[in-house]
């Protein structure tokens, strides 16, 4: 260990005093704490792609890459001074990976003129780009999963939700409250009663919310978790008994890292996902040609196709598309980050344009507009297979419920408008 | 040599009696204030104020408040996270409701409201002491964070239960909000912690710092000699408690902008600010303060030299991190019961007999 860290640190010093021409994406990663299961592999999939960029393509542009990485350990002080360090670097676009931290940075980016990704989570109602100018949540958002979950029990059950008690187990922080207005929408519309069963930070004691579950014996549980919360909630359902195929967690309560620990019991547990799972695409074969095989995986190089490696994977490749799009605009190889934005405006994801990248029918085609910031909510559900430890798509990708959840987004955005007295524009 | 009080004379009771006797240490003070107020606005830019200097200032109140409570009046509390987080909401309150007022009067405002709360929770403290104290104090910390997630008109019934800062100025200068300059946020948070640290430093050394100094070293003696226990507890409380949500309201408002109780506000705060009085020293203003400086700017200061300047991967500094703050909090506690405080009173003692020690 000691001659690793020695190492380590000659090839720091060696590496260190970057240049600043490069068009820079900072990482807010986390890698430690009670969220790292779901941070490191996100992390490491966003900075892989990059590399790949980097040593196929030579970047973008003919611009080399960075990826400085900032550990926030999903706590928002430390989000905040990573954005400040990292400000300065010229990072073009953000992705915190956090609701807390999103919340913390949206004006903080408006403010600086710096662009902030925030696929599936963050704050539902920056789908409205003209209040929320530098924010994005494309290709889908809390409401959009809670929608798409919704709809998916009206499939199981034959249309007819009335009288049906459907759970929402939540992180009680501002990502497990945002789903909150829709379902109780929902639940007005379709006639299903909704329980809500809050789980406190970190999430490593449940059995009280499942007891009250237990009792209340609900046709359905929805989840929304992340980190430590979700293995604990699926080994729970596990030991109440309850019927896995009838538990549904949204995207950030889905991968390996929540269903491996339940072992046989977690089989056929259901998440929703954005975006395409495995890592039969032609991508992952340059991965292993430029990144993998050339020694230059970020981490520990363990994560390569598990469903958070490719969100991170996912996540890279629309910012390197809008950088694109930005270049293409401005009709400059060096972007900043006001142009950055620009480019994320007007990002046009095709299934050709995914094919050519070598991820077909990975995600869905959206069309980026100042009035949307949010794509068009497509999402679809997976199941877990224990023996065969994998994901698997079991349905199609299907739109959410948009007369319920655009209303919602265009009081909340307005509210925030009239606090922050930001008038509603197009730039 | 030149820190000493040979040829420094007294001539009246209040020369006597000021805070700094020695010209040296006197001149220094005035020195580090001049360089805080007419130097770093000057200077200062986004990363400095919102990573470092403005967390420092913050939880140098907090410290102050806590220092108040254990360290002079001797009632452990593991409130503190519950109490900020009460200076956080009720200026969030003042802030919405009375759009108006200036953020000067709304920060004060939260540490009155504040206050009265710290009185109410502070009553079980004339029945029970140490670590029964110690536990009632942690019930204050679980119930203000359980209220404020469960109310919500303390969030104004936003749909994701947090509170985030609106524009507000004083004087016509933006405090809060995204579009602040890094001066002004900078130069309200000392203006605030320089006023605290002169308030606790008079409160301390007056008649009721006295009395709060008498319940702490024996409570039984205290009431003979005619303190009263149940004002100077409460006082304690009050004014421990006003500090401890001013830092609060500072905290949101300055330093966050937007606050969920939960996560900011827990117990993992509590803790952060008593470990800060442990290692800076119990029942002292300037330990306080080195207790602050200690647990804000190590942590940066290690990421800074282990991911900028070596390179190493994030989570293992991160990971060093803790061991490196951890470890010398045990080195602290072994060596230096008395905290940062009792080595500078040593240096100090060290240098007024430098160069010629007996």
């Amino acid at each position: 260990m000691k001659m690793k860290l020695a190492t380590m640190a000659v090839a720091g010093l060696m590496v260190a005093g970057p240049v600043m021409a490069d068009l820079v994406f900072p990482s807010l990663s986390y890698r430690t704490g009670p969220y790292a299961a779901g941070g490191i592999p996100f992390a490491d999939g966003y900075a892989d792609y990059f590399t790949l960029l980097n040593e196929r393509d030579g970047g973008i542009g003919g611009e080399k890459l960075q990826v400085p990485e900032c550990e926030t350990a999903y706590n928002t002080e430390k989000g905040v001074e990573c954005y400040e360090s990292l400000k300065g670097t010229g990072g073009l676009v953000y992705q915190p990976l956090s609701t807390g931290i999103t919340y913390q940075l949206i004006p903080k980016v408006t403010a600086d003129d710096i662009p902030m990704l925030t696929s599936g989570l963050g704050r539902t109602s920056a789908k409205n780009g003209k209040v929320f100018s530098h924010v994005f949540n494309f290709p889908a958002n809390y409401w959009d999963g809670a929608s798409v979950a919704v709809k998916h029990m009206l499939d199981e059950e034959g249309g007819d939700l009335k009288g049906k008690k459907i759970s929402l187990v939540y992180h009680n922080s501002a990502y497990g409250k945002e789903p909150i207005r829709t379902l109780q929408e929902l639940s007005k519309k379709h006639g299903f009663e909704l329980t809500e069963v809050p789980v406190d930070h970190p999430g490593q004691e449940q059995k009280s919310q499942w007891l009250q579950i237990r009792r209340d014996k609900p046709d359905y549980v929805i989840m929304y978790g992340w980190g430590v919360m979700n293995q604990v909630a699926i080994q729970e359902a596990a030991n109440i008994r309850f019927p896995m195929d009838k538990f549904i967690g949204i995207w950030w309560s889905g991968s390996e890292n929540d269903v491996l620990p339940a072992g046989a019991a977690a089989d056929g547990y259901k998440a929703l996902t954005f975006h395409n799972v495995g890592s039969d695409y032609p991508l992952y074969d340059d991965l292993k040609t430029h990144v993998y095989d050339a020694g230059k995986s970020a981490g520990a190089g363990d994560q390569s196709g598990t469903v958070l490696y490719n969100r991170g994977m996912y996540a890279a490749m629309l910012v390197s598309e809008a950088a694109k799009t930005a270049q293409e605009i401005h009709g400059v190889s060096a972007i900043t980050p006001g142009q950055m934005r620009d480019g994320m405006e007007a990002l046009n994801i095709t299934e050709a344009k995914m094919a050519a990248l070598g991820l077909p029918n990975f995600g869905p085609e959206f069309q980026v507009s100042c009035d949307n910031h949010g794509g068009n909510g497509f999402a679809a559900m997976t199941q877990w297979d224990a023996t065969a430890k994998e994901w698997k798509l079991i349905s199609d990708f299907v739109q959410s419920d948009q007369d319920i959840i655009q209303p919602l987004i265009d009081e909340d955005s307005t509210a925030y408008a009239t606090e922050n007295s930001i008038e509603p524009t197009c730039k | 040599m030149f820190y000493r009080e040979a040829g420094d004379f007294s001539t009246t009771y209040a020369e006597d009696q000021q805070t700094f006797p020695i010209k040296f240490d006197r001149y220094r003070y005035y020195v580090v204030l001049f360089i805080a107020i007419f130097v770093i606005p000057f200077i200062i830019n986004d990363y400095w104020a919102n990573s470092l200097l403005v967390p420092f200032l913050i939880y140098a109140i907090a410290a102050i408040g806590l220092n108040i409570l254990v360290g002079y009046c001797g009632q452990v509390s593991l409130g503190t996270g519950g109490f900020m987080a009460v200076g956080a909401y009720s200026c969030y309150k003042f802030m919405t409701a009375f759009p108006d007022l200036s953020m000067f009067v709304s920060v004060l405002l939260a540490g009155v409201v504040t206050a009265a709360v710290g009185v109410l929770f502070g009553l079980p403290s004339l029945r029970i002491k140490g670590f029964y104290l110690a536990v009632a104090t942690l019930a204050a910390q679980f119930f203000l964070v359980w209220l404020f997630n469960r109310v919500p008109w303390f969030y104004n019934y936003s749909a994701s239960g947090q509170i985030s800062a609106p524009e507000r100025d004083t004087f016509g200068i933006l405090i809060t909000g995204p579009n602040t300059e890094a001066w002004a946020t900078y130069l309200f948070c000392l203006i605030f912690t320089v006023g605290s640290a002169l308030v606790a430093r008079n409160l301390t050394r007056g008649s009721v710092g006295r009395k709060w100094m008498a319940i702490r070293d024996m409570d039984i003696a205290a009431e003979i000699i005619g303190v009263n226990p149940l004002r100077a507890k409460l006082t304690a409380f009050a004014v421990s408690s006003f500090f401890i949500g001013i830092a609060g309201a500072l905290f949101f408002s300055i330093y966050l902008g937007a606050v969920e109780v939960g996560e900011v506000f827990g117990i993992q705060k509590s803790f952060l600010v008593l470990f800060m009085i442990i290692i800076g020293g119990l029942g002292s203003i300037f330990g306080s303060f080195a207790g602050a400086a200690f647990l804000v700017l190590l942590p940066v200061a290690l990421k800074v030299v282990g991911v900028d300047w070596l390179g190493w991967p994030t989570d293992i500094v991160a990971h060093l991190q803790l061991v490196i703050v951890g470890g010398l909090i045990i080195i602290f506690l072994i060596a230096e019961p008395h905290g940062i405080a009792q080595l500078w009173r040593v240096a100090k003692e060290k240098l007024r007999l430098w160069p010629f020690p007996h």
